[in-house]
């Protein structure tokens, strides 16, 4: 083999154990307040206090999982997290794709005006109504209650949007051809315009269940009891825990992140779509 | 009247009936409460709670913007936004560029990189704040007895600390639209650098960072709106102190409207940040839209 050969691969093999301890490091840095959380989640209050601190569980409590559940109330916050989320998920997709609809396949005065006015509505975050929409909710006397976390998301802007950029792309000759076999209008849309875009549905309805679960501020104003608190405020409640329940905070905070790391592994393609598509709002 | 007429009349019913639930719903939780709240600017609230509001029209709203703890609010907002988006960007790009590779297992790296939008803004402050904590916190440890009493609890440091929460919260989102952005390169574009002999670097600057422009602008936009936005980690960190250290615009709004019962000072602030998102949105728009370049020219 001639020397320069040698030296190429040489070259070659450092270069790749070069990117190997880059890539590396970057993912010990991205992962570490994750393994810290999980590590801290297994070991006992005195051994979280320990100095210096423990870094690998040698005696793992999994039973801080079922505390947690349990007496941290995680169980009644995931329970109404995911009602909340499934509600305004639900109701988001369907009023957006009956709004879409309509804008797309059907003609009425003041369409154009109407579509802009929610597209408008991605102007407008959700601060500037924050302090009206409480009082509408604590005049409806609905406060502390599972409506006042979902009426304000029954609608979304960038849902219609999406949708009617999806629906535009429908060639006209297949509605007009439906039309003349005696398809409706509602049976053209849930019969064929909903399933051919089911993927623009599915990666919508990724990024609006991942902004509902992760909402903050709204439910932190509207909610005041333990029976309708969400996921996220329950952490909030958690955080003020002392010493004694260390494990169970850190317990919680990965129960609370659970089934999101969930989703987004069995829908990691999906996820990219939403994203990108969803961040448009912010 | 015809039977053209009347499916015309038909279909234009339906398409109200249709778009009315969003529409409605709009009105109601957006259009109304938006009006709404530059109304409430014009009340000043009573010296004790149960006494009526004084209307003082434009007056509360010359006051509190003049004032200087608005400024000192935008201030602070303006340093969070300055701390959290060009490291969140450059940190995006990094990981983006350094998993953009065919090695073995580098799936895995991705999904690792990937893993923080599983993190709510709660889940990551939470964790962050017992890691942080200076009697029991890992990282409070690891970086030495900052200030005594942590690094949440000194004024200097208080904002820094929750903007690197923020942004290793955004880690993820950030790499995977960086890492889509780098995979939708023209390919023969980078190959023909290669050949022409191109160095690595060379390629970067001068070829996939102007290529990412638009990407990159987009990236700006959001993470100066989410800046702007970014009340949960204030909230569970900080409270926007110690000493006002780190009450940013947001934070000061919840504070005056929901502890301190103050509807119509908070309703001037929701304003200002209504028009300043307003305002940076197309100002940004504007200003990068002649500068970025786009790969379809």
């Amino acid at each position: 083999m001639p020397a320069t050969e040698v030296s190429a691969r040489r070259t070659r093999h450092l270069r790749l154990a070069v990117r190997y301890a880059v890539l590396i490091g970057a993912a010990a840095v991205v992962l570490f307040p994750i393994y810290i959380t999980i590590v801290d989640a297994l070991l006992t209050p005195q051994q979280i206090t320990h100095r210096p601190p423990t870094l690998f569980p040698t005696d793992p409590q999994w039973n801080t999982f079922v505390t947690a559940f349990r007496q941290g109330s995680l169980g009644i916050y995931l329970r109404n997290s995911a009602i909340v989320t499934f509600a305004i998920v639900a109701l988001e997709v369907t009023t957006s794709v009956l709004a879409a609809y309509a804008f797309v396949f059907l003609k009425f005065p003041a369409r154009k005006v109407l579509f802009f006015a929610c597209l408008a509505t991605l102007m407008v975050p959700g601060e500037a109504t924050l302090i009206p929409n409480y009082q509408t909710i604590n005049g409806l006397g609905l406060l502390n209650t599972f409506p006042s976390l979902i009426l304000p998301f029954v609608a979304s802007g960038i849902g219609i949007f999406l949708f009617r950029q999806a629906f535009l792309g429908f060639p006209p000759e297949l509605r007009d051809a439906a039309q003349l076999d005696g398809c409706g209008h509602l049976k053209f849309l849930f019969r064929i315009v909903a399933p051919i875009n089911r993927s623009v549905i599915a990666a919508f309805a990724l990024f609006a269940f991942l902004s509902a679960w992760n909402q903050y501020l709204w439910p932190l104003v509207v909610t005041q009891t333990d029976s309708v608190r969400t996921v996220q405020i329950g952490l909030r409640q958690l955080s003020g825990a002392n010493f004694s329940q260390f494990n169970v905070v850190f317990a919680g905070t990965i129960l609370a992140a659970l089934p999101i790391a969930i989703l987004l592994l069995l829908f990691q393609r999906q996820l990219v779509a939403g994203l990108t598509a969803g961040a448009v709002k912010g | 009247m015809s039977a053209r007429t009347l499916r015309r009349l038909r279909e234009g019913a339906l398409g109200y009936l249709l778009v009315l639930p969003a529409l409605g719903a709009f009105g109601l939780f957006v259009f109304y409460p938006l009006v709404k709240t530059a109304y409430l600017g014009f009340f000043l609230a009573p010296p004790t709670p149960n006494l009526p509001s004084h209307y003082v029209g434009f007056h509360q709203y010359g006051q509190v913007l003049g004032s200087s703890e608005f400024v000192s609010d935008l201030g602070r907002t303006a340093f969070f936004v300055l701390l959290t988006v060009p490291t969140g960007i450059v940190i995006g790009l990094l990981l983006a560029n350094l998993a953009h590779t065919k090695v073995p297992g580098i799936r895995a790296f991705r999904t690792i990189y990937s893993s923080t939008v599983a993190t709510s803004t709660a889940v990551a402050s939470v964790a962050f704040l017992t890691l942080l904590n200076p009697q029991i916190g890992v990282l409070s440890y690891l970086f030495g007895k900052a200030g005594g009493n942590g690094v949440l609890a000194n004024p200097h440091w208080a904002l820094p600390a929750v903007a690197m929460v923020t942004v290793w919260q955004n880690i993820g989102f950030t790499f995977i639209l960086m890492s889509a952005a780098l995979q939708s390169l023209p390919q023969e574009v980078l190959e023909a650098a290669k050949v022409d002999g191109a160095s690595g670097s060379v390629r970067f600057r001068q070829i996939v960072l102007p290529l990412l422009s638009p990407i990159l602008f987009f990236a700006a936009v959001i993470g100066v709106i989410g800046g702007f936005q970014s009340f949960g980690q204030i909230d569970l960190l900080t409270q926007g102190g110690p000493n006002h250290a780190s009450l940013v615009l947001i934070y000061d709004i919840y504070q005056q409207a929901f502890q301190f019962n103050n509807p119509g000072y908070a309703a001037v602030l929701s304003i200002a940040l209504f028009g300043i998102l307003l305002v940076l949105t197309f100002v940004q728009f504007f200003f990068f839209q002649r500068r970025v370049s786009y790969a379809s020219d």
